[in-house]
């Protein structure tokens, strides 16, 4: 079927197949690589003024662990922010999970037919399902009843907050068992055997690299890099767009060194964080769900536009539910990766984080109204706020300044993002 | 002689990558009537903006004589105080104030901040007056219809001294009576010497009250035309560039069986229980037959295939709707588009488009099982599926990867249809295919709704242009204060006779 042009009107733009020109590309994707350019400036930027800290190799694992629950948590909220909701209850969700876990662990004590519960693993598919049944509550009420998530999530916030106290009865509770603090301050066991580069002697400091954080380094970057070959191929053979081959090398290239540049940081102190292990999946996954699967494009459909999006035959009111059902297990995997890595379960834990990961998703780039934003986006975003708050606190920055600092640089970025929209626009 | 009131010279506008203006010029003579006549994407709107100073000085080039001077408008209320008032398509009204308040926001009667009530009734009392309008000047603006919106936006414009009225489209939401009334003020007007500027597509009504039409097309300036030289004919041939001997393609319908019946529906007005909207209506379709359904504004037309598609208008929906003899079940969206009916909305923007996505993800998105597989979308299929639907319904626009937003009317419209002919569905019910996009789409939609039916599909049209109805229709319903009360073949129908049945229909109700 093709539709005869009308009498009247001026033949179709036929656009044909080409490759853009290296720049055009570069200005096209400005924002993404932008996000990007501006986190390695920060990192350079600290790396000078902190006289070479932070790209120490025990620091970088350190801020890979100090952010590893806002990203886990980032992840859940980018899906409600872009359905056009907020969650303000998640820090105190996740405080609440981290109470309960520590309470199951050890505050509890259970008759033995019920021993299993405070099972490291037990107890933690527990809290990820409380976690879950707490984000599906809420949603409940979002999208069926139809209450604004800002409201029901300020309840949701206080309750948890006061349920934490309750069940931790004011003290803090730990330590936990050691099977657990490995969720945090574990790494990755080196089967491979570490492999030495520089050995210890006189006057030099030992180079002993974690081989298997390597190995899955490489393999990682080796397997990113023939996907994106090949999927660079498939375009092109069905005659799309495809980005020059100058800047799809440079871009790859550069990924790559970066990565393995991170790796053999990693490598060369205690290798892969376990939790980052977790991360790199969840993330992984949640780019796959907002990106090729008909649930995230659900997503951004119903938060583009929520009646053309009923009216399209999308379960608008099943997708919010699901939304905000998922943020809760994310805010529960994340009070576990806190508890575990304070060692305790405390009743001020959590608070206040929300801000932090609702502000990651901004950063990275997230409309406000809904419909726009990106797991990679997020991810970023979270990495900016960690390494300013880690690379201030070496430079001795009052907490203060920190936090002023931290707030100018949300406005600055949001600003930037508006202002090149409109100028596009 | 008249004098010039207003003069633009040689203006060019650029927009990254588009030239949406280019050496535009525009003489508008004091005290007359002056219509812009132009496709969709013509660049009339682009043109007011730069004269009412929403592009300020400077984006763009060329000149703006009012009243003999140049002018160099930096904001809207630079234009403003000089007496050029602009009202847009899309009302700026705020529906939870006041009519009088509406009248005076921005322009508050006030002293030292603190707003003087009786001055700002009395000062509403007399602008709704000059316009035609009785009604308290205290109620909200919600509770009164489009058309009185209208005429309280015109009474915004006059307190403000109004000298050149820009009306964007007025009459593209109103009912015939409310048009007329409208028009009739405009007329008023031009006896007062208020000069207006009325951008509209319905050449009707500028051939009988403009004195003078100026055409544009790609940006440019076609022509201006004098009082007899204006004519439909004449204005189409210019916005279009070459006569349009038929604005109908032809149709040789080949009709089959019965597909879709509905039987004895009847639906309740979502907030008052008991108010029956849609009264025991029966209707049927036959393969390769376009059906039109013809009425007043409020005849429940829209109501009635809302409440047909996954229950999304009303309660207390009742009734049986049965597919090539089957009894089907419609009653959410899904279930509807997976039995076999789509429904195309009157307002693409609000309920029809993600209108911050682009065309792809807007094409797919009621069929995205049509290209994926366990919840996951193969790219490439969809791409492939998108490119092939934009080819289809010839969608002017750089790629599928354009923002849905940044579309004229008849784009946005064809990605609606190219959304719901993916779909792949058995029925289309189509609301005002055709509002607010210019002639040359429109007969490209035409077109398309003729290969469908030609394909076997069952089209149920719904439009107030009772022309357009007779035009590409095989047979009508015309609708009622929520009744059917006529059928005919179109063959045999006349806007005269559509109208007798209506009013027949209401002589009997009273």
């Amino acid at each position: 079927m093709t539709v005869q042009t009308a009498p009247t009107g001026t033949p179709a733009d036929q656009t044909k197949s080409q490759e853009l020109s290296f720049f055009g590309a570069v200005r096209a994707n400005m924002r993404d690589y932008g996000l990007l350019l501006a986190l390695i400036l920060i990192m350079v930027f600290f790396q000078y003024f902190t006289a070479g800290v932070l790209f120490k190799p025990v620091n970088l694992t350190n801020i890979i662990l100090q952010n590893s629950y806002i990203i886990v948590m980032a992840l859940g909220m980018l899906l409600v922010i872009v359905a056009g909701h907020i969650d303000l209850s998640v820090g105190s969700v996740s405080g609440f999970v981290g109470a309960l876990a520590a309470m199951l662990m050890v505050g509890w004590r259970f008759p033995p037919e019920l021993a299993f519960l405070a099972n490291p693993i037990v107890a933690g598919i527990i809290c990820l399902i409380v976690g879950a049944a707490i984000g599906a509550a809420q949603g409940y009420l979002i999208a069926y009843h139809k209450i604004p998530s800002f409201i029901v999530t300020l309840a949701g916030m206080l309750i948890f907050k006061g349920l934490s106290l309750a069940i931790l009865a004011g003290k803090s509770v730990g330590p936990f068992p050691t099977e657990f603090q490995l969720l945090s301050a574990g790494f990755i066991p080196d089967v491979i055997g570490p492999t030495t580069l520089v050995a210890a002697s006189e006057g030099v400091q030992p180079l002993v690299l974690h081989t298997t954080t390597m190995v899955i380094a490489i393999v990682a970057v080796v397997a990113t890099v023939f996907f994106a070959i090949r999927t660079r191929a498939r375009r092109k053979a069905r005659g799309y767009d495809v980005e020059p081959f100058s800047l799809f090398v440079v871009k790859n290239v550069v990924i790559a060194a970066l990565v393995l540049f991170f790796a053999y940081m990693l490598a060369s102190y205690r290798g892969l964080p376990n939790v980052l292990v977790v991360m790199g999946i969840l993330i992984a996954f949640f780019v796959f769900l907002t990106k090729r699967m008909t649930f995230g494009r659900r997503i951004y459909a119903l938060g583009g536009n929520l009646k053309a999006a009923a009216l399209s035959g999308i379960k608008t009111e099943r997708t919010t539910f699901y939304i905000f059902a998922i943020m809760g297990a994310l805010a529960a995997l994340a009070g576990m990766i806190y508890a575990a890595r304070l060692n305790s379960a405390t009743p001020k834990a959590g608070q206040g984080l929300e801000l932090d990961v609702i502000a990651a998703v901004f950063i990275g780039g997230a409309s406000a109204l809904g419909g726009v934003g990106a797991v990679a986006g997020a991810v970023i975003g979270a990495f900016i706020m960690g390494v300013m708050n880690n690379g201030m606190s070496i430079m001795g920055v009052n907490i203060d300044w920190q936090q002023m600092i931290k707030g100018v640089v949300l406005l600055a970025a949001v600003f930037f993002d508006l202002y090149n929209k409109n100028r596009s626009a | 002689m008249t004098n010039t009131i207003l003069e633009m010279r040689s203006i060019t506008k650029t927009f990254p990558g588009v030239k949406a203006l280019s050496d535009v010029n525009l003489d508008v003579r004091e005290g007359e009537i002056h219509a812009i006549c132009g496709e969709n994407g013509a660049g009339k709107s682009t043109l007011m903006k730069v004269l009412s100073g929403v592009y300020p000085h400077g984006t763009y080039e060329g000149q703006i004589f009012y009243k003999g001077e140049e002018q160099q408008f930096r904001s809207i209320r630079d234009s403003e105080h000089k007496g050029i008032v602009i009202i847009h398509q899309e009302l700026a009204l705020v529906p939870l104030l006041s009519i009088a308040e509406n009248i005076f926001l921005g322009n508050e009667q006030a002293k030292n901040g603190v707003i003087d009530w009786d001055e700002t009734r009395d000062g509403a009392r007399k602008l709704l007056s000059m316009v035609g309008l009785s009604e308290d000047p205290d109620t909200l603006v919600t509770n009164i219809g489009v058309g009185k919106q209208q005429l309280v936006e015109i009474a915004k414009a006059l307190s403000k001294q109004v000298q050149l009225l820009i009306l964007d489209e007025p009459t593209a939401s109103l009912s015939e009576k409310d048009s007329q009334a409208l028009l009739d003020l405009l007329m008023e007007f031009r006896k007062q010497g208020i000069t207006s500027i009325i951008i509209s597509h319905k050449l009707n009504e500028i051939s009988r009250i403009a004195d003078r039409v100026t055409v544009i097309r790609d940006g440019r300036t076609i022509e201006t035309m004098e009082n007899e030289e204006i004519t439909e004919d004449r204005i189409i041939t210019s916005m279009v560039g070459r006569s349009l001997d038929d604005r109908y393609p032809n149709r040789e319908p080949k009709i089959g069986e019965t597909i879709l019946e509905v039987k004895n529906w009847s639906v309740y007005h979502p907030q008052h229980r008991d108010r029956q909207v849609i009264k025991n209506v029966d209707i049927t379709l036959r393969k390769g037959e376009v059906v039109g359904i013809a009425g007043l504004m409020g005849s429940g037309r829209t109501e009635f295939a809302m409440s047909l598609f996954g229950k999304s208008w009303g309660q207390k929906i009742t009734g049986e709707v049965f597919m090539h003899g089957q009894k089907i079940d419609t009653g959410t969206v899904g279930r509807a588009i997976r039995n076999g009916i789509a429904y195309a909305t009157e307002d693409r923007k609000t309920f029809g488009l993600n209108l911050i996505d682009h065309i792809k993800n807007n094409t797919t998105i009621a069929n995205l099982p049509g290209v994926s597989r366990w919840g996951v979308i193969d790219d490439l299929a969809e791409l492939d599926v998108a490119n092939d639907y934009r080819k289809k319904t010839n969608i002017r626009s750089s790629s599928v990867y354009q923002a849905v937003g940044n579309l004229s009317g008849g784009n946005q419209q064809k990605v609606v249809l190219s959304k719901w002919l993916y779909a792949n569905p058995d029925v289309l019910i189509l609301d005002e295919p055709t509002r607010g996009i210019d002639v040359g789409a429109k007969y490209e939609i035409y077109t398309i709704i003729n290969q469908l039916a030609a394909q076997g599909k069952a089209i149920l049209v719904i439009s107030s242009e009772m022309p357009e109805l007779l035009g590409i229709t095989d047979r009508l319903y015309v609708m009622n204060e929520g009744r059917i009360v006529g059928e005919m073949p179109t063959s045999e129908a006349s806007q005269e006779k559509i109208m007798r049945s209506i009013v027949r229909a209401e002589g009997k109700a009273s």
